[in-house]
């Protein structure tokens, strides 16, 4: 415990980050919430109407399946990009000059903007001239963006694209501390490489993996412009993912109650989940340290 | 008395007391006697008591959820399952 007057002087040096916070995230976020148990005429009279857009939102099939469609998704991109990121660290060379060129080569999707990605994978998978339309072509497959099935393997693999690098980083700063001697050991032992992986270096990631996982689970929940410059939602509505429903409710359609309600709810999920790992990961570190 | 003045309505307000009262009465509670070092409860997290207070109301925000999108209004049989969702937190967790 600390003496009173040193808690004191913390909360002074607290009070910037506190009232940025307020003014920015805290404010609107109540705005958000007070829209979505009011009802408006004209956007300046509101009327309480209790708990009847979350009603409504809570059976309206197209934020079900956007919901569904936005878990399904990140459910993919992590079982896709998780295993490749750790796949891909584990044979990245530890030292040297060709170490630097792979960190660096990785780390170009990651500095590419959202909407550049989405483009660059809409010409790729365009008709006739895109990349990836002919190379699907040459073994016999129609790369149509009708086909909803084509549209969310391309969502995919652009997704891994971008981000799996992120993994890979992780991955690699993390293998890097594991400490010669672990090695070593496991040789003594005689350890199959299966073995070194599964019993040194995999628990040793885990609380990398931890980190990964969430910012690659929030931010794949999250999606919004590269999914839409490629697809717009569609082919109909089997790639509109929460994001853009939320969007078209409550800046399209100007539906603010229902926006509101909408936002609440996505607020409620990201919380639950960041809180899930955060109380994963503390402890850990706390018990690494 | 009116609310209007800074577009508030008597429910909004209702739910800020609801959640002031609740962090004070933590306060009062914890200089009262003193919950200690975070405990193991039975879902395997280690939780003091703020992280039983976040943890009651979130569950409770999902519980109103789900009985507005199962059941609908009114919401006391979601109530009663937030009170006793809540007297589980703070007594297992």
């Amino acid at each position: 415990m600390k003496p009173a007057r040193e808690n004191g002087r913390a909360f002074g040096f607290l009070t910037p980050a506190l009232l940025v916070m307020t003014l920015t995230g805290v404010t609107p976020m109540a705005i958000v919430a007070y829209y979505s148990v009011h009802d408006t005429f004209a956007g300046n009279s509101f009327i309480w109407i209790g708990a009847t857009w979350f009603r409504q939102v809570l059976t309206s099939p197209d934020f079900l399946g956007a919901l569904a469609r936005s878990f399904g998704f990140s459910a993919i991109v992590l079982l896709i990009q998780i295993p490749l990121g750790i796949f891909i660290a584990l044979r990245m060379p530890a030292k040297g000059f060709l170490a630097s060129l792979y960190i660096v080569l990785m780390a170009i999707p990651l500095l590419t903007p959202y909407i550049v990605v989405g483009y660059l994978w809409k010409v790729l998978s365009l008709p006739d001239i895109g990349l990836v339309t002919a190379a699907a072509g040459l073994t016999g497959l129609d790369w149509s963006m009708n086909n909803s099935i084509v549209v969310w393997a391309t969502l995919l693999m652009m997704d891994a694209w971008h981000w799996t690098s992120l993994i890979v980083l992780l991955c690699y700063a993390g293998l890097r501390a594991i400490p010669d001697d672990y090695y070593r050991a496991a040789r003594i032992d005689g350890a199959s490489g299966w073995a070194v992986f599964r019993f040194i270096q995999l628990p040793k990631l885990k609380l990398v993996l931890l980190i990964a996982i969430l910012l690659r689970f929030m931010d794949s929940l999250m999606i919004y412009t590269e999914a839409y410059v490629v697809s717009r939602g569609g082919p109909g509505v089997s790639t509109t993912f929460l994001s853009h429903e939320l969007v078209q409710t409550a800046t399209i359609q100007f539906d603010l109650g229902e926006g509101g309600a909408m936002s609440v709810i996505y607020f409620l999920i990201v919380l639950t989940v960041s809180w899930v790992f955060f109380s994963l990961i503390v402890p850990k570190e706390r018990g690494a340290a | 008395m009116g609310l209007s003045w800074m577009a508030w309505t008597w429910p909004t307000a209702a739910f800020f007391v609801f959640v002031v009262l609740a962090i004070s009465s933590m306060g009062l509670w914890e200089y009262r006697s003193p919950g200690g070092n975070p405990r193991r409860g039975v879902f395997g997290l280690d939780t003091t008591r703020g992280d039983r207070l976040f943890i009651s109301m979130l569950g409770s925000a999902f519980i109103f959820l789900a009985w507005l999108g199962l059941y609908g209004t009114p919401l006391w049989g979601g109530l009663a399952i937030a009170i006793v969702w809540f007297l589980f937190v703070f007594k297992k967790v």
